[in-house]
């Protein structure tokens, strides 16, 4: 699966996740860029991230993630 | 909303919240509007956000309090201005076996554990007796699911140290306090975490991460479980099955193949499914679950096939039975006129796809359950929670009876060419009075489930009736009606308001299946007698239009009152003038009116 592919995943379910529809994500893309996404919310992002891709994050990945860029980085690892 | 019923796809309802939230609302329905207090003893921030879609789609908008973060217990033992203030209509205790205090110890003395039992259920009791004081609402309180390993192995459960023995007492006690507490409901977290499996249900993943006692994914199942409970005892259960018959109830076609082809009984496969189904449908029945038929066939076949010799529910067990070449919405339609619901009150059980989704379409409100093959047909009804059971009254276990009298009441009818000879022939007997205890939790339930004779719509827990009945300012009336074929059961209510000479009618509503027999006017008979016995001077009726009680806008009107104001919502006042001459309306039913000394009924 290419970045791009990946990213074209991440659009979707961040879509599907905040209900917006403009919402496009980038290597940097933080929290602190899309207004409703709080820990609370993170979780389901996580879970709807793991669907998408078939795929599970460890504990310390799901902490350890500093922007979508770092998502990206273990999804391209694990989906191979 | 197809999305919301059984089977769902919980990934997909946690991911797309926001807009299946955006959907429902635009659906612009009579919500019932409703407070939930959500106590929780780990996260329960989308548990709170997913039942909020389960109860939309039930037609019940809540508006929630949700406790900090394992707060359950200071929130229930201690003052609490916030939640006061709130005036819940249900609590939620969301607890699992992470907030159990103090597990047993290997070692200590059997005596000992008993003790540490005794002292874990007691602090859960209090809680709920001191939320029962201050609320006096309905309270829903999961008991304990198993917990994740077992140090004793298999023995964990018989040894009394164990956590499986432990916690199989302590849900042991919780279903015992359910058994002699009204306003108490179990959520069988037990049943629930087992049915999802357990260890994928358990994944500690999410308790470390989020501090959420299960794992994200199954919160839909959570939440769809908590909103079936609370729509029950809103009165807001299915109350009846209407039936296809070739491969739903047997398998084959009774027309072509001929009953003796039919798959149904021991000897092959398909038919033990088929049996077994025909079973499930008739334990429902003994809930009062109403059997009707719904089939494209020829009526004699229709009813060969349902007296095969195998097949357990026979012709007697059903109240409506449409076998014709009619379009199955409009059968369905016809068999709810005849008993007198709304349409959504049935649910349509069909193979075949077209027809459910002919009336999935045609009449929206109707469940429609997407049965894909007979063997798993016992678990798409029982999952889908259509007739959650929340309180099992006398009318529930006998209404299949009262039904079938109304059939038979019917069939009277069509027999007397005069409507009022008809009536007298019923010798109907009316009882009524002020709220008495023993009809309380029935008055509430008719509050919350009546919708076409209902004037206002006003909608009243347990605790709302309660304090009417005790209220000097508050008229109260209910009416039970039963006549030569069977009792019916407590029909009618009336709530009206005193203010100097004016009684306010904030409530007037009756059964349907009471519909034209002169009770509504035996309850103004009595009403007029009562409001003047306590110097009321004019009766006031308020009418506010729904989209269900067009059968009443002229109520007041036909009842002799005059309007005396129309808003342009449609809302209309009227009046009766209690200082002329009032003349006695129901000429049919012999009214007995005991407040005290109930009759032997």
């Amino acid at each position: 699966m290419t970045r791009e592919e990946i990213f074209e995943g991440l659009n979707e379910v961040f879509r599907d996740v905040f209900d917006d529809e403009d919402i496009t994500v980038g290597e940097t893309t933080t929290a602190a860029d899309i207004e409703d996404w709080d820990s609370l919310e993170h979780i389901n992002l996580v879970v709807a991230v793991e669907r998408h891709f078939g795929m599970k994050f460890s504990m310390g990945e799901v902490t350890g993630m500093k922007d979508v860029g770092a998502m990206a980085d273990i999804i391209e690892e694990r989906v191979k | 909303m197809k999305a919301l019923e059984y089977p769902f796809d919980s990934q997909w309802i946690l991911k797309k919240k926001k807009s299946i939230k955006r959907t429902l609302l635009s659906e612009n329905r009579d919500f019932i509007k409703k407070k939930i207090a959500v106590l929780g003893g780990s996260t329960t921030h989308d548990i709170v956000k997913v039942l909020e879609l389960f109860l939309l789609d039930q037609g019940i908008q809540a508006e929630f309090y949700e406790s900090e973060y394992n707060q359950y217990y200071q929130d229930a033992m201690f003052p609490n201005e916030t939640l006061k203030n709130f005036q819940p209509d249900f609590i939620y205790l969301h607890t699992t076996n992470r907030n159990i205090t103090a597990y047993p110890v290997i070692g200590e003395s059997d005596d000992e554990t008993k003790e540490r039992l005794e002292g874990e259920y007691r602090r859960f009791e209090a809680m709920w007796e001191r939320l029962e004081d201050l609320y006096h609402c309905p309270v829903i309180q999961n008991n304990f699911e198993f917990p994740s390993y077992r140090l004793l192995g298999n023995q964990d459960a018989a040894i009394l140290q164990g956590r499986v023995s432990f916690l199989n007492q302590l849900n042991g006690r919780l279903a015992a306090y359910a058994r002699s507490h009204a306003h108490f409901y179990i959520l069988d977290l037990q049943y629930l975490s087992a049915r999802c499996g357990l260890d994928a249900w358990a994944d500690p993943f999410y308790w470390y991460m989020y501090k959420y006692a299960l794992a994200v994914p199954f919160i839909p199942e959570l939440s769809f479980e908590i909103s079936k409970i609370i729509k029950s005892i809103l009165g807001k259960n299915k109350k009846g099955l209407a039936l296809d018959l070739d491969n739903t109830l047997w398998g084959g076609v009774v027309g072509d193949d001929g009953p003796e082809q039919l798959a149904i009984g021991q000897e092959i496969p398909e038919g033990q499914a088929y049996t077994e189904f025909q079973q499930y449908l008739k334990e429902l029945k003994g809930l009062g679950i109403l059997l009707n038929v719904n089939s494209k066939n020829e009526p004699e076949n229709a009813l060969a096939g349902l007296r095969h010799p195998d097949g357990l529910l026979k012709p007697e067990d059903f109240i409506v039975i449409k076998a014709n070449w009619e379009p199955k919405n409009e059968n369905l339609l016809a068999m709810a006129r005849e008993l007198n619901l709304l349409p959504e009150s049935l649910v349509f059980v069909d193979d075949n796809p077209a027809e459910r989704s002919l009336v999935r379409e045609q009449l929206p409100g109707v469940a429609v359950p997407e049965l894909t093959s007979p063997e798993t047909a016992v678990r798409l009804l029982d999952r889908s929670g259509f007739f959650e059971v929340t309180g099992l009254s006398a009318d529930d276990l006998k209404r299949s009876e009262m039904y079938r009298e109304n059939a038979r009441r019917t069939k009277l009818q069509a027999a007397f060419a005069d409507y009022g000879e008809y009536l007298v022939s019923l010798e109907m007997e009316a009882e009524i009075g002020r709220f008495s205890p023993i009809y309380l939790a029935r008055i509430a339930q008719l509050t919350n489930k009546s919708n076409q004779f209902n004037l206002t719509t006003r909608r009243y827990t347990l605790s709302g009736i309660e304090a009417a009945a005790a209220d000097k300012e508050q008229l109260t009336l209910c009416g039970r009606l039963k006549d030569k074929f069977g009792d019916n059961g407590v029909v009618s209510v009336v709530i009206g308001r005193i203010r100097g000479k004016v009684l306010h009618l904030e409530l007037w509503l009756m059964s349907c299946r009471v519909l034209k027999r002169q009770m509504e006017d035996a309850m103004l008979d009595t009403l007029v007698e009562r409001s003047k016995g306590l110097g009321i001077e004019e009766l006031r009726g308020y009418y506010y239009p729904t989209a269900k009680n067009a059968m009443v806008r002229e109520f007041y009107k036909t009842q002799g009152f005059t309007k005396i104001s129309e808003a342009d919502n449609g809302d209309t006042i009227w009046s009766l003038d209690l200082t002329k001459p009032y003349k006695k309306r129901n000429q049919v039913i012999k009214v007995v009116q005991e407040d005290d000394e109930r009759r032997n009924f």
